[in-house]
């Protein structure tokens, strides 16, 4: 039946060589942890994006409590951290990922480094892979305001002070962030918010996919 | 370099110095002991992976995630703090050398240096040596910033009192204050001794934190009250045993009242 149904959609749109271009690559010897234990550093990257998936799942169920306004955010925040079934592990699933995703794509961009797997003809990728390490710094920066708490808020004040300070544009950019050059309240939360849920994983998605699409056409770097 | 079935490879198990087409090859043609990435590599990634998730569960559930009082802006004592992956930024803004004056340095000089570096570093090592003795100086920087970013976070870190931040910045659910009663022998002890810092209505201030939904015993609080703890210095009561006693109990009976 399912096979039926597979053939019925592929007679029409030829969808096999699309995942068949992802499933058939050979797994070379040096990356396989089965035959070289020391080849896990190479599991970074794909951890990385294994915390990816978490917190884009684990966020989506958050925005299905949290209210991005004042009055409303911390208040959501709590209850669900309260009241809703398991929405303590699922903040917590958010909050922690938002850490180790910090922790592995540490760890992945070292392991590239000291391998010198950056250089020729993996340029493009490894600033491809820079931009992605910004985006989720950007990420981190923005969601850390969204629970509306102390530490949020005073945290959010001060990087928006050090964003004020930039030469030239430093107003335009604080205003562009906070929503008003002088005050941290209901803009700067919506910002945050539309910040942290639409335009950086945009940008976060575009760029995974370029980095993947990359990965495959060069393949993983021989070894050393 | 040669590899394999007489080829030559570019630093690369796939790509060969001679050929430059993208069309993948036959399995047979691959050096060493290659695995099919579907399904026999997947399934093993697929298992590290639950192994991962298995993990990352049991520690969130081990750990609830923080959630602070809410926002207050006049809250003037409070003393912000970054993200642990922010720290390193936060602790180079207060050397002399990075602020003030010099803020520029510390907000985009540096950081730029450092971040536009790790952008531009294939083509600021664009040497043909991968191995990290091959190419010593790109080696060494990122060991410096490493070391740097590290020791800067930790800095950071060892100077901010993680226990204390936690007991002073407890979520209150607001509109739940608890109700004073104002007429309980132990209330006028608490103004005389403990509203200045602890609030009006024991909601904790910049300088205490919140009475309500503390878990100490009668013997507990008796003892802080005298001995203080944490940032609280020992001698702030200053009543008879009596007196203490009254205290003791209209807190506890607040704490009961709230529950």
């Amino acid at each position: 039946m399912i096979q039926k149904i597979y053939d019925w959609i592929d007679d029409r749109v030829d969808i096999t060589p699309i995942w068949r271009d992802i499933a058939d690559h050979e797994v070379p010897e040096h990356v396989n942890p089965a035959y070289h234990f020391s080849a896990f550093v190479y599991c970074f990257g794909g951890l990385t994006f294994f915390v990816v998936v978490i917190q884009v799942l684990s966020g989506m169920f958050l925005t299905m409590y949290y209210v991005p306004d004042i009055e409303n955010a911390w208040r959501s925040v709590y209850y669900l951290q309260t009241q809703v079934a398991h929405g303590q592990i699922v903040r917590g699933m958010h909050h922690w990922g938002a850490s180790v995703v910090i922790v592995m794509l540490l760890l992945h961009t070292l392991r590239v480094f000291f391998q010198g797997a950056y250089k020729k003809p993996r340029e493009l990728n490894w600033m491809i892979g820079v931009l992605l390490f910004f985006v989720m710094l950007g990420l981190g920066f923005t969601g850390y305001l969204l629970p509306w708490d102390n530490k949020a808020y005073f945290a959010t004040q001060v990087g928006l002070q050090i964003a004020e300070q930039v030469p030239f544009i430093g107003e335009h950019l604080l205003t562009l962030l906070a929503g008003d050059p002088n005050i941290v309240g209901a803009q700067t939360l919506t910002r945050f918010f539309a910040i942290h849920v639409f335009f950086l994983p945009a940008a976060l998605f575009a760029l995974l996919a370029v980095h993947f699409i990359l990965i495959r056409r060069q393949g993983i770097s021989g070894p050393l | 370099m040669q590899r394999g079935k007489g080829m030559r490879f570019v630093g690369d198990s796939r790509i060969s110095a001679d050929k430059t087409s993208q069309v993948p090859k036959d399995y047979s043609e691959y050096p060493g002991r290659t695995e099919a990435f579907w399904p026999n590599f997947l399934l093993k990634e697929w298992l590290v992976g639950a192994v991962f998730l298995v993990g990352f569960l049991t520690a969130t559930v081990v750990a609830p995630p923080p959630l602070e009082g809410i926002a207050d802006p006049t809250a003037a004592g409070y003393i912000p703090l970054p993200d642990w992956y922010f720290l390193f930024l936060y602790q180079l803004l207060k050397y002399q050398f990075a602020s003030g004056d010099y803020v520029l340095i510390g907000i985009l000089v540096i950081p730029g240096l450092a971040f536009g570096a790790l952008f531009l570093a294939p083509f600021l090592d664009n040497g043909p040596g991968r191995r990290p003795p091959q190419r010593p100086i790109a080696v060494s920087m990122m060991l410096l910033a490493l070391i740097a970013t590290i020791w800067l976070t930790y800095e950071s870190a060892a100077a901010v009192d993680w226990e204390a931040r936690k007991e002073m910045n407890k979520p209150i659910p607001p509109g739940e204050t608890v109700e004073i009663d104002t007429s309980h022998p132990g209330y006028a002890h608490y103004e005389a001794n403990c509203l200045a810092c602890h609030g009006e209505s024991m909601e904790g201030t910049a300088a205490g934190p919140t009475l309500i939904g503390i878990e100490y015993s009668a013997e507990e609080i008796a003892d802080i009250a005298v001995n203080g703890t944490g940032n609280m210095p020992p001698g702030l009561f200053t009543g008879s045993d009596e007196e203490l006693e009254e205290l003791v109990d209209f807190i506890l009976s607040v704490n009961e009242g709230g529950e």
